[in-house]
């Protein structure tokens, strides 16, 4: 958090960005921006695409469309350079050393999905424990479940003491996507550790914001998506330990994963490949390995330092309406700020906020049961990202002053 | 904000502070809930059914102001009408809530509620409470959704 003194107006305060030329890049501000500026707060979301992403997602499709890791001919194997030094940079990003390899996947869902069911085929038994905590999204509870159902395993979900050495696999949420809470994962997985347990952080909320260092967190699989982080739908990442991947069976099967075929039975090609059945999502890789390109260049300790002030500001000015009510106070927090309004539905306040430009979320965030336990059906959302200052926030609060007043 | 006006009249407003037939009736003849999965709003009706007419009606719930004023305003429509009538109803208000379309006058103040056409992801707050009594009515026994 930056040290600025309470109430301080925004103007005297400093932002680490240069906004104005950050946005200046992400041609959606300019082409939406016709009545009203347009204010997005819902990165939690999804994020805007920088100019320099979709330039190379172009380039692809312009200069060397052809299939990967196949094509006997120049474009091919420019489009297999790229794509493979698009996952050499998107695993630099994170930290991936030696121990562990990197895989594209449609996205989180789709890396969590393909460690509960490859990895949980060949390790969970009855009587083994997966543990969870309450305020997993659902992408990272639906899949375990499904996967406890069929080797007779259980849920757990984070208490004092509930390590033992029944718990096979720790599976948690680096970043809430609700309340911004950051969780401590590395106390996490050196709990996990003692026990013999295997980890998996989900680090969609938290890979795009803040530094990652996978070897620093030591755990053995992490999964994010690239949609959250400047650059395409359709492609995310597992990083995971290459000894577990190596024992693992294929989550997809068809080409590109196998080195032989007969009639009758197959054999494998090397991690990760093994992982990457079918023609992958290759210009979105590469628009991937842009993002990453684009976030390093501002620095994400420069990007944290940026939110945090950003988000500071936001619950300063949130706090002062007697007529909000904010989600989560945990103290190590990022840009993510749930909230209600009194006489306000989230739904309605959306609807409202959307006439003034302004883009929020209102629902369970993906996440019911962490929603049923605060007793409340739906919040109004507002996370933040590199393109957000503090107008953005005096729009908020202006607009949401003004939907009180349309509603009473 | 003025075009939202048409969404949110003043009609709705009032029903959204001030919901009619809210609460629960102790001796219903029908019971249902409703749920919209991808917004969380929840709602039950209890109904008592004489014969084959709406004798009385109550409706509990949390959701937006669309889907409160639908439910409570859906409530003093249908309460004296027969079971055949309010399915005549429902279909004209679904009508109404995708289209526009008023038909020929049989809404009456359901009406009030033509602005959600214009924004296709209200519809769903707009129907939940129908598609709840419809649930109710025809006697099945689940929990109504819209989507």
């Amino acid at each position: 958090m930056t040290e600025t003194a309470t109430l301080e107006p925004p103007a005297a305060r400093t932002l680490p960005l240069d906004v104005e030329s950050t946005r200046n890049d992400f041609p959606i501000f300019r082409n939406r921006s016709v009545e009203n500026p347009f204010t997005y707060l819902d990165n939690a979301a999804t994020s805007q695409t920088p100019r320099q992403v979709v330039d190379a997602v172009e380039a692809y499709y312009t200069q060397y469309n052809a299939n990967v890791h196949r094509s006997i001919y120049a474009a091919g194997e420019e489009a297999t350079e790229a794509y493979e030094s698009a996952r050499e940079r998107v695993g630099s990003f994170i930290g991936a050393g030696d121990s562990h390899a990197v895989v594209f996947t449609r996205g989180t869902t789709e890396a969590i999905n393909l460690v509960a069911y490859a990895w949980g085929r060949l390790n969970l038994r009855e009587g083994d424990e997966i543990l969870l905590t309450e305020m997993e999204h659902h992408s990272n509870l639906v899949p375990w479940q499904l996967t406890a159902q069929q080797a007779g395993a259980s849920l757990r979900f984070i208490v004092e003491a509930c390590f033992s050495e029944k718990t096979r696999i720790v599976s948690v949420i680096h970043q809430s996507n609700v309340f911004g809470t950051i969780n401590n994962v590395h106390k996490i997985t050196s709990l996990a550790k003692s026990v013999g347990a295997v980890t998996l952080i989900d680090a969609a909320q938290s890979v795009p914001h803040l530094h990652t260092d996978v070897s620093a967190l030591d755990c053995d699989f992490l999964a994010f998506s690239g949609h959250k982080m400047l650059g395409p739908t359709g492609v995310g990442m597992l990083c995971g330990r290459t000894e577990l991947l190596d024992q693992m069976e294929p989550f997809l099967a068809g080409g590109e994963m196998i080195r032989t075929v007969s009639l009758d039975s197959s054999t494998w090609n090397d991690v990760p490949w093994k992982f990457e059945a079918g023609t992958p999502n290759i210009a979105q890789a590469i628009g991937l390995g842009a993002a990453v390109d684009y976030l390093s260049h501002l620095g994400m300790e420069t990007i944290h330092r940026h939110e945090a002030a950003v988000t500071e500001y936001a619950l300063e000015k949130l706090e002062e309406m007697p007529e909000v009510t904010i989600y989560g106070s945990a103290p190590e927090r990022g840009g993510v700020v749930a909230f209600n309004v009194d006489g306000v539905h989230p739904h309605d306040l959306s609807q409202l906020l959307d006439r003034d430009g302004i883009a929020v979320r209102a629902g369970h965030h993906c996440a019911q049961p962490i929603m049923d336990k605060l007793n409340v059906s739906a919040t109004a959302r507002a996370s933040f990202y590199l393109y957000n200052d503090f107008d953005d926030v005096d729009r908020l609060t202006e607009s949401i002053a003004s939907s009180l007043e349309f509603m009473s | 904000m003025d075009d939202l006006r048409e969404l949110y009249q003043e009609v709705i407003l009032d029903h959204n502070q001030n919901p009619q037939n809210f609460g629960r009736l102790e001796a219903a003849t029908h019971s249902g809930d409703g749920y919209n999965p991808l917004c969380g709003d929840r709602l039950s009706l209890t109904l008592d059914v004489r014969g084959d007419s709406v004798n009385d009606i109550r409706f509990s719930g949390s959701g937006c102001a669309i889907s409160k004023a639908s439910a409570s305003i859906m409530t003093t429509v249908v309460k004296g009408k027969t079971v055949v009538e309010t399915e005549s109803l429902f279909d004209a208000f679904h009508k109404l809530v995708t289209t526009g379309d008023a038909g020929d006058g049989e809404l009456g103040k359901l009406a009030v509620m033509a602005g959600v056409h214009k924004y296709p992801v209200r519809v769903k707050c707009a129907t939940l409470a129908w598609h709840t009594l419809k649930n109710c009515l025809s006697g099945k026994n689940e929990v109504a959704k819209t989507e």
